[in-house]
């Protein structure tokens, strides 16, 4: 790697004000060499280091976030749970309370990369990490993401990407996380340069390329995502995550989802389902959520469901396949939702 | 963990926060297999390359250099890690245990299996399979082979030597010996 510089702040105010950009701020440019010269955040570093290693990204400095106290609890707040964005993968995953109450988020944690990457990766960085298409990862290919004309999925090798929302950029958000934290309804505090900001959603944060073809996510420069907070879930919760990779080893999902179920005696009062590795950005498939909404969750009812939830999918050339494995995890998901 | 408490060896305090440092090198004090350390490294330096190159312990593999392989793999604070995705500037103040530091007069009952059972071809990815395996026993002194199948889930070993390294482990386990 190239020589930079190194400041591991105290507290949240000195790291917003180190900070000049964002890593997707940083990645976009007219053409040629990444711009010199930016100062960036860094948790883990698993996704910032590979960019960095991949030449994609020439920071003068890195601003370290895990030594500021206080960024790595898990707390009670309102019934639900108030998670430090420097909270690793590992620890999402073995913590009791998560495990119990949100139970789809621990399997996500818990399923994504090897164990030695989730000791060190964050649930703020995972939130936070670049797609990983190959064409945004090669230095050769200048597409639309980084401020070049075209995306090369189409026409290209697209079996990994994107079913839904593809307009002009074919990513599919690459946080395992990310589909159950928006499943749960939680949402993200926030503190910039100016102080904090209205918390928004997980589901508003995340973008769509019609939104913004740039960025995944509205964080601005100088912005920490200070806190993952989790409502508290209705008495009755069921929730689950599954993924299905390529291999059973570590990878990144060719299809995952989460489904939230309120449930009371065997009744839906309230349901979420979302799709992950499916767009870009994870897919609240709310025609399966009507079509669970009121219904008693038995298999009938739950193979209409996982049916619905790909209305308006438009597969790319290589990767229709995801259709039916999205199908098959959803039944899959709603029915070991519902009985245990 | 026994091996890590070396007589001589006293913890290492925290660096100091704050201040920036770098492009150049900076002085970090870390503990690697139960000795203090103070060394300059540069900030880009990763700990696999500063336990290779500074501290000649090239019994950890650089393979693929992203987290990808787990080649790499050593204890920080007695959990695995990729040592190719950690700088090491963070580690300041930290423990580190390589695979120099698992064997005491004898091999450590994890490699003294590994050999006996077979479970080595090129050795490559050796090193880290055996810190993965060790750390396994250590909070689950008996797994399941599920449980071995999960903690080896990151490793690639392209001789295939998995099902040997799961016998090997197993064996360890139903024996009982956890440390040389
Ligand atoms: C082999 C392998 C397999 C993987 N498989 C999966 C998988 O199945 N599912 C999955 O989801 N991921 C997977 N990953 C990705 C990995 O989980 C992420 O790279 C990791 O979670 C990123 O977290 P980090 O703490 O290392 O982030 P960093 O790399 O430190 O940061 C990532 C980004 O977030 C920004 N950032 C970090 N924290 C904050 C904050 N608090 N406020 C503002 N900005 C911040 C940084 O500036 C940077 O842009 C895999 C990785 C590897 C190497």
């Amino acid at each position: 790697m190239d020589a930079f510089e190194w400041m591991s702040p105290q507290d949240i105010e000195q790291a917003a004000r180190a900070a000049t950009t964002t890593v997707a701020a940083a990645m976009v440019r007219d053409s040629g060499e990444p711009a010199a010269g930016d100062a960036l955040l860094k948790a883990g570093g698993i996704d910032l280091l590979d960019l960095m290693k991949e030449g994609l990204l020439k920071p003068r400095r890195l601003i370290h976030l895990r030594n500021i106290a206080g960024l790595d609890r898990i707390e009670g707040a309102e019934g639900g749970l108030r998670i430090g964005p420097n909270v690793t993968l590992s620890q999402l995953a073995s913590h009791a309370e998560v495990r119990m109450r949100f139970r789809a988020l621990a399997q996500a944690a818990g399923a994504s990369a090897s164990p030695q990457i989730r000791h060190l990766a964050t649930l703020g960085g995972n939130l936070l990490q670049r797609p990983r298409c190959w064409y945004l990862r090669s230095r050769a290919h200048h597409c639309t993401r980084k401020g070049g004309d075209r995306c090369f999925a189409f026409g290209g090798e697209n079996q990994y990407h994107a079913i839904f929302d593809h307009k002009g950029c074919a990513i599919v958000h690459p946080s395992t996380c990310a589909t159950a934290l928006i499943a749960f309804g939680a949402r993200l505090e926030i503190t910039g340069p100016r102080g904090a900001r209205r918390a928004p959603s997980v589901e508003e944060f995340l973008l769509l390329p019609e939104a913004d073809l740039h960025r995944e996510n509205t964080l601005e420069p100088g912005e920490i995502v200070t806190a993952i907070v989790l409502p508290a879930p209705a008495q009755a919760t069921r929730s689950l995550h599954i993924k299905q990779c390529e291999t059973e080893s570590f990878d990144w999902p060719l299809a995952d989802v989460a489904v939230v179920l309120d449930l009371e005696s065997g009744v839906c009062r309230k349901a979420a389902v979302v799709l992950g590795a499916a767009a870009p950005a994870p897919h609240r498939a709310r025609a399966a959520e009507a079509a669970l909404t009121g219904k008693r969750i038995e298999e009938p009812v739950i193979r209409v469901a996982a049916r619905a939830a790909l209305q308006g999918a438009a597969p790319l050339a290589k990767n229709g396949y995801k259709l039916p494995i999205f199908e098959t995890l959803l039944r899959r998901a709603l029915l070991a939702a519902t009985e245990g | 963990m026994p091996h890590n408490t070396a007589p001589h060896a006293s913890r290492c305090t925290q660096g100091v926060t704050g201040a920036t440092v770098g492009p150049g090198a900076a002085a970090i004090r870390l503990e690697v297999n139960g000795i203090v350390r103070a060394l300059a490294v540069l900030p880009s330096e990763t700990l696999a390359e500063v336990l290779r190159e500074r501290l000649a312990l090239t019994g950890t593999k650089i393979a693929c250099d992203r987290g990808a392989c787990s080649s790499c793999t050593v204890w920080v604070d007695g959990a695995p890690v990729c040592s190719c995705m950690v700088l090491a500037i963070e580690v300041d103040g930290h423990r580190v245990t390589s695979i120099e530091g698992l064997a005491g007069e004898a091999l450590h009952p994890v490699q003294s299996a590994f050999i006996e059972h077979d479970a080595i071809q090129c050795g490559f990815c050796t090193p880290g399979l055996v810190m993965s395996c060790v750390a396994l026993l250590e909070s689950h002194p008996h797994p399941t082979e599920e449980e071995v199948k999960a903690a080896i889930g990151g490793h690639l070993c392209r001789c295939g030597t998995y099902p040997h390294v799961i016998a090997a482990v197993l064996d360890v386990a139903r024996k009982g010996k956890r440390s040389p």
